[in-house]
């Protein structure tokens, strides 16, 4: 089955990643700006990875027919620095005109400190004032509801958010609702260890796709820590082994992250390509020993 | 029937033959854990041992064992900040999985 991975830092992937994501039936994966595990140095950091994510990152993905889009944003793990943060909102309009960027992600809030809050509130501005889609980060663990409270209720104050153009990520049981009956879309991300398994992410199905389902998607979060590239249709297999039709799994896997993305008028699906090419870009790739050669 | 009944397509006994071998194991690696915390080198019982994290996971094992059908949003809360104001400071990098009433009043 065909499928889009809405939250894959494939920054921190190998090449192999895409491969194995490819003969999964992956044919686009979403990426937002986030902490690499480290804070960068200055401002001039994020340049290279703006343009990374717009040009390199692309290009790689299209070697096996995934299209790959991103969003651009000051991360919340950096963004209690306000001067530094000011510094990079100041570099992303170059890139918005990019045919992968499709809005201003993943901003959101780490600690829930008071200068998170207003770094917040300056992408809002952003997003508003560039007419961009958004892509929001919530907290982890202890700090998901006050956080997620935290974006929610200001967001509603802002009477030119339009909800449907903005995803609230990391929702997890006890933040769904107040993310879906405000009209926001509501991204379940997975993890082998730390956070959401496969089975609570179908359990959160289950329980809020009944009213909301046209609006939740599943994603597989992959970066540099303990995260699975192919974590989507693992979930696709979970879903199959609870009983869920085959329509259901292929609504939250592709039609709705299809739905959501394509209101940016810049989001187009590639022409798929058979797994005998993909397997064939895959052996044609220079191994690191060649590569390294002058 | 709550309001999510039915929203499982597997009957509770196709959910027990399908998950009870995999959900016995997670039980056994929650007693081990506790298990292990008993064999530390530093031994400490009952209330002597007060660290918050393991203060809520204990908070949790009891709502587990509890008899409503919101065990998850109730073991969520244990575990969150029930706060809403933002923290004036930065002072951590990262969350630690539960909250730490003390600390946190204390700044």
């Amino acid at each position: 089955m065909e499928y889009i991975d809405m939250h894959s830092h494939m920054t921190s992937r190998t090449t192999d990643c895409y491969y194995q994501m490819a003969l999964t039936g992956c044919v686009a994966v979403s990426e937002p700006g986030f902490w690499m595990g480290w804070d960068r140095s200055s401002a001039s950091g994020f340049d290279d990875y703006f343009r990374s994510l717009t040009d390199f990152e692309p290009t790689r993905a299209a070697q096996y027919s995934i299209k790959h889009v991103t969003w651009l944003c000051m991360n919340p793990k950096e963004a209690d620095d306000r001067k530094m943060s000011r510094q990079v909102l100041a570099l992303i309009p170059k890139y918005l005109d990019r045919p992968n960027v499709m809005g201003i992600g993943e901003f959101g809030l780490n600690l829930v400190t008071r200068n998170e809050v207003e770094t917040f509130k300056d992408h809002v501005d952003l997003a508003l004032e560039h007419n961009q889609m958004m892509l929001i980060h919530t907290p982890h663990l202890e700090d998901k509801y006050k956080g997620t409270r935290n974006i929610v209720e200001t967001l509603l104050r802002y009477d030119k958010v339009d909800p449907k153009r903005v995803a609230i990520d990391h929702a997890e049981e006890h933040t769904m609702d107040m993310i879906l009956t405000n009209g926001f879309v509501a991204g379940i991300t997975l993890y082998p260890l730390t956070k959401v398994s496969l089975g609570r992410a179908v359990d959160m199905i289950e329980i809020f796709g009944r009213d909301h389902g046209d609006r939740i998607y599943v994603a597989s979060a992959c970066d540099w820590g303990p995260s699975i590239p192919v974590a989507m249709p693992q979930f696709m297999m979970e879903m199959r082994r609870r009983g869920h039709p085959e329509s259901l799994i292929r609504k939250i896997v592709f039609e709705n992250p299809v739905k959501f993305l394509s209101q940016s008028n810049k989001f187009q699906l590639p022409e798929r390509r058979n797994k005998s090419s993909l397997l064939a870009a895959w052996s044609e790739q220079p191994s690191p020993a060649t590569a390294a050669k002058p | 029937m709550n309001s999510v009944s039915g929203t499982c397509p597997l009957t509770l006994l196709q959910q027990v033959d399908e998950y009870f071998i995999e959900n016995r194991n997670r039980v056994l690696e929650i007693a081990a854990f506790l298990d292990r915390l008993d064999r530390a080198p530093d031994p400490v019982r009952g209330d002597a041992f007060s660290d918050f994290r393991m203060e809520a996971f204990r908070k949790a094992l009891a709502a587990l064992a509890g008899e409503t059908s919101s065990r998850v949003n109730q073991i969520q809360e244990i575990f969150s900040d029930p706060t809403t104001e933002p923290l004036e400071k930065l002072t951590r990098k990262s969350a630690r999985g539960a909250y730490e009433p003390q600390k946190q009043e204390a700044k």
